[in-house]
């Protein structure tokens, strides 16, 4: 491998539109090697477009995502799958298989990209699931798993083929306390562990700044804060103090920009 | 007012010209990739079970059910002219040429084309598919040419079985129970039936009616928004556009093939 | 294993379409002839016009089946004159046919299909593999019989 630079990806003025939507004006991130890089934002304010981006899913409008130094804008098909074979991604629902068994699921992506044969397929994945805690789980279907469950499997599948960098989508909605707190652990441990890049998009506060080593703040398609947690959370920046204290109204308003409360109720044109 | 409405004519012209456009892309990226013998085959199996064999029970009890229904009204009809003998080759060519093709390929739209598109609709909605892509793996040679074979090859197994279980339908109740000639049933539908003209033909449409309820069944699943209204329009479309497309079809197929016979 | 299953149900589809195909080629179409269960003797008859008679059509003494035809061919007597040599195929279980009958070609029906009425004669000897069927009478052809109503009178 070339010399390696201290960030895994680095993003330049970034512009996407979906639509007549702009999600991107131009942002720049830096995504530091080997460690816990979380970015946060508010709903609906492009987190998993930009994850999408990173994996070329969506082609930006403008700019350029570099990964390991290359670009992967301007990369052929097939130099992008031979790039996705390097990451790792964690969905929000985990995107587990259904009709694959849990072992199949964490075996996909060594069958498909590898020709190892079945005995080392087999070891392999009962590690995989073992660092995630659900070697005993291997006979099951995903149907048969909880929510937190199938999110470690996802995990395990993800991390199946030591990827460079894993990206987690919003890994902690709709876990209970426990579930969490384990998947919490595991990504710190995973991180360290394998000394591989996390990239992990969330707006559970707690949990995030708890792991990460890097915060990026996103709202309306530019990056608004960005730094350790503790240096985010004594911002004195208004919009950052906002959403990191999670206060209901500041520069980010309750009220959906609407003409006067007054005339939508009284006013002439009511139906 | 007028100019809203041509700006409408030529959106909708545009939009469907980009439909056909993308669905043919995807299908042909679908296809031909190099295929990987060994793993394709196990997968195709697979297809082939979920997109043919579950459909042969709704194949096999259609078809015995119209097979004797014709034998029914076949006899009633004929009889009045003196005509049973001719049962058989009544119930042989309607099934051969048009009935056993056409209805054949309606039930498999309602059954295993909309089966499809719901499961490819829901694996994108649950984001399988994306994630199979952020793996390296190309979701449409994985996931979408192996479902298009299978459907591409079970249609028309499944049309010979419809034709085949119709026949011998109408021969229960045309000469076992309405008592018509054995030999005159067999004899005429052996002298008016050409294997060529009218059996192979008829394995030519159903493998055409195949290729548009899978390419169509495909497309609208992959194409589907990723919400549950979403496949369920998507589904409803599979199947009210492989019902059109087929009845179309049909009847250049027939006008191609069948004319001055 | 799993996979199994979906192999064995997956032939067993295949084979089904495969049988259906032989059936629609052989039973149906009549690609080939090799299938003839019943086994009989043969017996000729030459007609001067058989009509809509067909292979496969049927062969009956008092309206009940007891054979098939089993080819038909143009033959010249030694006259010059043309006449169709019919081949049917009687059931064995019918082997007491007396050798004097005649066959006619009979219509089910006005407009229906032809076969064949044997009407049994006298003869001690009975009808045999190889035998020919001296007496016979041609179909009624419709469109002769309106040409004598047509005509009038001319019997």
């Amino acid at each position: 491998m070339k010399a390696e630079s201290a960030n895994i990806v680095e993003i330049r003025n970034l512009h996407f539109r979906r639509g007549a939507k702009v999600i991107f004006d131009g942002a720049n991130l830096d995504i530091p090697r080997g460690k816990v890089t979380a970015i946060m934002g508010p709903s609906g304010c492009g987190k998993t477009t930009l994850l999408r981006l990173i994996g070329a899913q969506y082609a930006p409008d403008a700019g350029s995502i570099l990964i390991d130094g290359k670009d992967i804008t301007t990369m052929s098909k097939k130099e992008l799958f031979h790039m996705r074979s390097h990451l790792g991604m964690l969905f929000q629902s985990g995107a587990l298989f259904t009709d694959l068994s849990v072992f199949e699921n964490v075996a996909f992506p060594l069958r498909e990209h590898t020709n190892l044969p079945e005995k080392m397929i087999y070891d392999l994945v009962l590690m995989k699931l073992q660092a995630v805690g659900l070697r005993g789980a291997h006979t099951l279907m995903p149907q048969e798993l909880s929510g937190g469950m199938a999110r470690r499997v996802a995990l395990a599948r993800a991390i199946a083929l030591d990827p460079d960098f894993i990206m987690y989508d919003e890994p902690f909605t709709g876990l209970d306390p426990i579930s969490m707190g384990v998947l919490v652990q595991l990504i710190r441990l995973l991180n360290d562990a394998l000394g591989i890049t996390s990239i992990l998009v969330s707006h559970d506060i707690h949990e995030t700044i708890g792991i990460a080593d890097h915060v990026y703040l996103i709202s309306n398609g530019r990056v608004v804060g960005s730094g350790s947690p503790e240096d985010l959370m004594n911002s004195d920046d208004a919009w950052v103090r906002q959403f990191m204290q999670a206060l209901p109204d500041g520069p980010v308003p309750f009220h959906y920009p609407a003409q006067s409360y007054a005339d939508d109720l009284w006013g002439p044109q009511r139906c | 007012m007028l100019v809203t409405y041509f700006y409408n004519v030529g959106h909708r012209t545009i939009s469907f010209f980009e439909d056909v456009g993308r669905a043919s892309v995807t299908i042909f990226n679908a296809i031909f990739n190099k295929p990987e013998f060994v793993r394709g085959t196990a997968r195709l199996i697979k297809q082939i079970y979920a997109v043919g064999v579950l459909s042969l029970l709704v194949i096999l009890v259609s078809g015995f059910f119209i097979g004797m229904v014709l034998g029914l009204q076949g006899y009633t009809i004929l009889s009045k002219f003196g005509a049973d003998q001719a049962l058989g080759e009544l119930i042989a060519l309607s099934m051969v040429r048009e009935l056993g093709p056409v209805i054949g390929a309606l039930l498999f739209a309602g059954r295993a084309g909309s089966a499809l598109t719901a499961e490819i609709g829901l694996m994108k909605t649950t984001e399988q598919l994306s994630s199979m892509e952020m793996m390296g793996i190309d979701p449409l040679h994985r996931i979408i040419a192996p479902r298009f074979w299978a459907g591409q090859i079970s249609l028309p197994i499944l049309t010979l079985i419809f034709n085949a279980v119709a026949i011998i339908g109408g021969y229960l109740v045309g000469v076992v129970w309405l008592g018509v000639d054995d030999g005159a049933f067999w004899g005429n539908m052996q002298l008016s039936v050409d294997f060529r003209e009218d059996v192979v033909n008829g394995i030519i449409k159903s493998t055409v009616f195949a290729a548009v309820i899978s390419w169509i069944a495909v497309f609208q699943g992959v194409d589907s928004i990723p919400t549950s209204e979403g496949i369920s329009r998507a589904t409803t479309r599979t199947v009210v556009y492989s019902s059109l497309c087929i009845l179309g079809l049909d009847f250049f197929l027939t006008a191609v093939m069948f004319r001055g016979t | 294993m799993k996979l199994n299953r979906f192999e064995i149900w997956v032939g067993f589809f295949v084979v089904l379409g495969i049988a259906s195909l032989l059936m629609l080629a052989l039973q149906v179409s009549g690609l080939s002839n090799f299938y003839n269960t019943e086994s009989g003797y043969e017996v000729k008859a030459s007609f001067a016009n058989i009509g809509g008679l067909k292979v496969r059509s049927k062969v009956t003494i008092s309206g009940v089946t007891v054979g098939r035809v089993v080819s038909i061919a143009l033959d010249q007597n030694q006259y010059g004159e043309y006449n169709a040599l019919v081949t049917l195929s009687i059931n064995d279980h019918f082997n007491k046919i007396p050798e004097d009958s005649s066959a006619k070609i009979l219509t089910a029906g006005l407009l229906g299909d032809n076969y064949i009425g044997i009407v049994p004669g006298q003869a001690e000897e009975y009808l045999k593999n190889g035998s020919t069927l001296e007496l016979t009478s041609q179909a009624m052809l419709l469109e002769d019989l309106i040409s004598k109503f047509a005509v009038g009178g001319e019997k």
